[in-house]
């Protein structure tokens, strides 16, 4: 039976947090920030070694490293830090008791021995260097793809609580109304992630069974189409839980309200509609698939979903605006952004990630997912470069900014290292910057990835790439450690605050905002613009002509290699 | 009421949407057709299109096939290792095996000429990266991929392979010479 003992009130925000699930989101976070960290260190390892003058580990270690770099930071820190969003986003946010919190903990648990028994099997028993995608019928250790499979029956359990706590919401009548915006792009974030999970439980248990000598063999082609529904669209969990935060920021930080609930939360069901289906575009240049299939299949799901993208990339920092310039930010087309709190990192990590997903990881995203185009970057460095903006600058640095954020308000600890937490996402956004579009720029000069030795050392013949290729992998490098050094304030940060900040009673006021107030109607009505964001839409205007500009490029460069037909 | 409460009317979705707003939107709907357009009309226009044509093949009926070509088509051996360099008829169906860890055999082409060149892996999964005119495209176990190419440089050109494939991999490289 609950009692209100198992709630407590924030004094700074009001949320009613329920103490089971607190303490969920805790432990998810906390296991969130250890993978971030085994990752991320395991990433130096990458940096260094593809540093052409540093070439830093050898060819077994380096394969190996490059395995578990790729599922501790793709998968298992971010799906650990999506279950607390779930979490919060449903007990939290709508003040209600979670569903069967003891599930919650069978399910944390599951999920982190399903994290260990993989990394064991990558970095211990060491047979299992077959990468993030584990393409058949290249075998990786029978514990590789079981410790898959135990993380996702965690994960899914995790996502049947959620929606069970929306149900008791509605049913104890928690909240009126409707859900409010971020619960309900948690709730698509969730959506997708089931859909995500089947799709990797009907590719991983067959190959579990291949494995094992029960099935004789998976279709190499078969396995791609499927591996990419989960693979692909897992990352759509990632957007859906990420622009969900970048809501939550903005009314957190500005009092905002969303420009249009109708529109943002119609852009939040294409995500589901059409977003996770668009997995087409991983198999552009795969024999056995029709032109016309690949591109319905990338066109009419990517192309709705990338509209979706570009709709919460104007509502977002155009709410930020509006809430600005109702409070009298009004000058000029960029004083409300101007004052914005750019030493809050909670702030400036959040704007940071939605430039950096915009702009390197929306436009190269939308032009490798060109049929023709594709041939130009598949499998090149072209593709971690871009997965580095989204998912990392994207996704890793909104998740940080939340955290910045929860360490006073749920871990009731104080910042510590408050300058050095101001300057993080700066470190870590420039550095991670600098990673994508090396990448991209090596990868548009043909570099390959998951390659040990690109200057073919040891190879029949050789092969030189040319020097402007070798200088972005050196400048690559580089980047790669201005972006740990920022990832390892991070941890530094966050640890040290859970250890060794002041403690914040559960009566006890944090000493700063925390939560900004709503901005009233009469505060909204004084603004006058006639386009009522104008700084916003000057911005996604730039954003657009680089866009169609880069877009045309590469049709440009495509006309010029051999023809093709 | 902010985007972490409920909406602050029931019924939203009746609240008009701002003028800024929707001339945003009406600009990404009109992008989206056109991204979507321009890939029909690259295949009708363009001159880098890949095929949809693929076969179910087998390593020994693949193996058999390239063979056949190396039989009839090889003008010299290089290397170390002697591999083949053929020089195929312009037009004709030739062959190139990916396997651990090589592209084998090395063609010759001519600048200008069209050729069915197959592609396949008789083991686990390659990329065929060509450079450094820099095409790419992923090469399957049991798929024997056609594409139909027409050189347009002269010169050595190296197929890098570009899905990992194992330990080898970064070893792993194939010859293609584009003559007059």
């Amino acid at each position: 039976m609950n009692t209100n003992n198992d709630f407590r009130v924030c004094p700074d925000t009001g949320l009613k947090w329920h103490r089971p699930a607190e303490r969920l989101m805790k432990l998810n976070a906390v296991a969130a920030v250890v993978f971030l960290l085994v990752g991320g260190f395991l990433g130096l390892g990458v940096g260094l070694t593809r540093w052409p003058e540093v070439h830093l580990l050898g060819p077994d270690t380096f394969y190996q490293v490059l395995t578990a770099h790729g599922i501790n930071v793709l998968i298992f820190w971010i799906i650990f830090f999506e279950m607390a969003v779930l979490q919060f986003a449903s007990s939290t946010l709508l003040g209600c008791r979670i569903a069967t919190p003891k599930l919650g903990m069978v399910a944390f648990l599951m999920m982190v021995v399903g994290a260990i028994l993989n990394n064991y099997a990558v970095l211990v028993v060491g047979n299992s260097s077959v990468m993030m995608t584990s393409y058949v019928p290249m075998p990786a250790d029978t514990l590789f793809y079981v410790g898959l499979i135990v993380f996702a029956v965690g994960a899914l359990i995790n996502c049947f609580i959620f929606l069970g706590t929306l149900v008791i919401a509605k049913e104890e009548k928690t909240y009126e109304g409707s859900l409010p915006l971020v619960s309900f792009g948690a709730l698509t974030a969730c959506i997708i992630a089931i859909f995500t999970i089947a799709s990797g439980a009907v590719i991983l248990i067959p190959t579990l069974l291949w494995n094992l000598g029960f099935i004789n063999n998976i279709d190499a082609g078969l396995y791609r189409l499927i591996w990419w529904a989960f693979g692909h669209s897992s990352q759509q969990i990632n957007v859906a839980a990420q622009v969900s935060i970048w809501y939550a920021i903005a009314a957190i930080l500005f009092g905002a309200k969303p420009l249009s609930e109708k529109v943002s939360r119609f852009a939040f069901l294409l995500y589901i509609a059409v977003l996770q289906l668009a997995s087409a575009h991983h198999l552009l240049v795969d024999p056995g698939l029709s032109s016309e299939w690949k591109i319905f299949n990338t066109s009419y799901a990517m192309y709705l979903a990338v509209m979706a993208s570009m709709v919460h990339g104007l509502t977002v920092p155009g709410s930020i605006e509006h809430a600005q310039r109702a409070r009298g930010l009004t000058a000029g087309l960029f004083e409300w952004l101007r004052k914005a709190p750019w030493g809050n990192p909670v702030f400036s990590a959040m704007f940071i990630s939605l430039v950096g997903f915009g702009v390197l990881g929306g436009i190269t995203g939308v032009v490798m997912g060109t049929e023709q185009i594709n041939l130009l970057v598949h499998n090149t460095l072209y593709v971690p470069g871009h997965f580095h903006a989204t998912v990392v600058i994207g996704t890793t640095l909104t998740f940080m900014a939340l955290t910045y954020w929860l360490v006073p308000i749920m871990f009731r600890r104080q910042l510590i290292m408050k300058k050095l937490a101001s300057l993080q996402p700066w470190l870590f956004g420039i550095g991670m910057s600098g990673v994508a579009l090396f990448l991209m720029g090596a990868g548009t000069l043909g570099v390959p990835r998951r390659h040990w030795d690109i200057l073919f050392t040891s190879a029949d013949g050789g092969y030189e790439f040319s020097a402007a290729a070798l200088t972005m992998m050196s400048l690559n490098g580089m980047s790669v450690l201005l972006a740990c050094f920022g990832g390892a304030a991070f941890c530094v940060i966050i640890v040290g605050s859970l250890l060794f900040g002041k403690k914040i009673g559960e009566d006890e006021k944090v000493g700063e905002a925390m939560i900004v107030p709503a901005v009233t109607d009469e505060e909204y009505a004084t603004n006058k613009e006639p386009l009522t964001i104008p700084g916003t839409l000057a911005m996604v205007s730039v954003f657009f002509v680089a866009f169609a500009l880069y877009y045309f490029i590469n049709w440009k460069y495509l006309s010029e290699t051999w023809g093709l037909s | 009421m902010t985007s972490i409460s409920p909406p602050a009317t029931k019924v939203w979705w009746k609240e008009p949407i701002a003028k800024g707003e929707l001339i945003w939107i009406s600009v990404v709907v009109v992008w989206g057709i056109i991204l979507t357009l321009m890939m029909p009309f690259w295949h009708i226009y363009g001159e880098q299109n890949l095929s949809s044509e693929a076969y179910r093949t087998t390593p020994e009926n693949y193996m058999e096939k390239t063979q056949a070509m190396v039989d009839q088509y090889t003008i010299r051996k290089e290397g170390e290792r002697q591999v083949p360099v053929v020089k195929p008829p312009a037009g004709i169906d030739i062959y190139m095996v990916g396997r651990l860890w090589e592209w084998w055999p090395i063609l010759e082409l001519k600048k200008d000429e069209t050729y069915r060149l197959h592609v396949a892996s008789i083991d686990w999964q390659h990329g065929f990266s060509l450079q450094p005119t820099n095409l790419n495209v992923q090469v399957l176990p049991g798929y024997d991929m056609v594409l139909t190419v027409t050189p347009n440089k002269t010169g050595k050109h190296t197929v890098v392979c570009n899905e990992y494939c194992g330990i080898g991999h970064h070893n792993m490289l194939g010859t293609i010479y584009v003559v007059e």
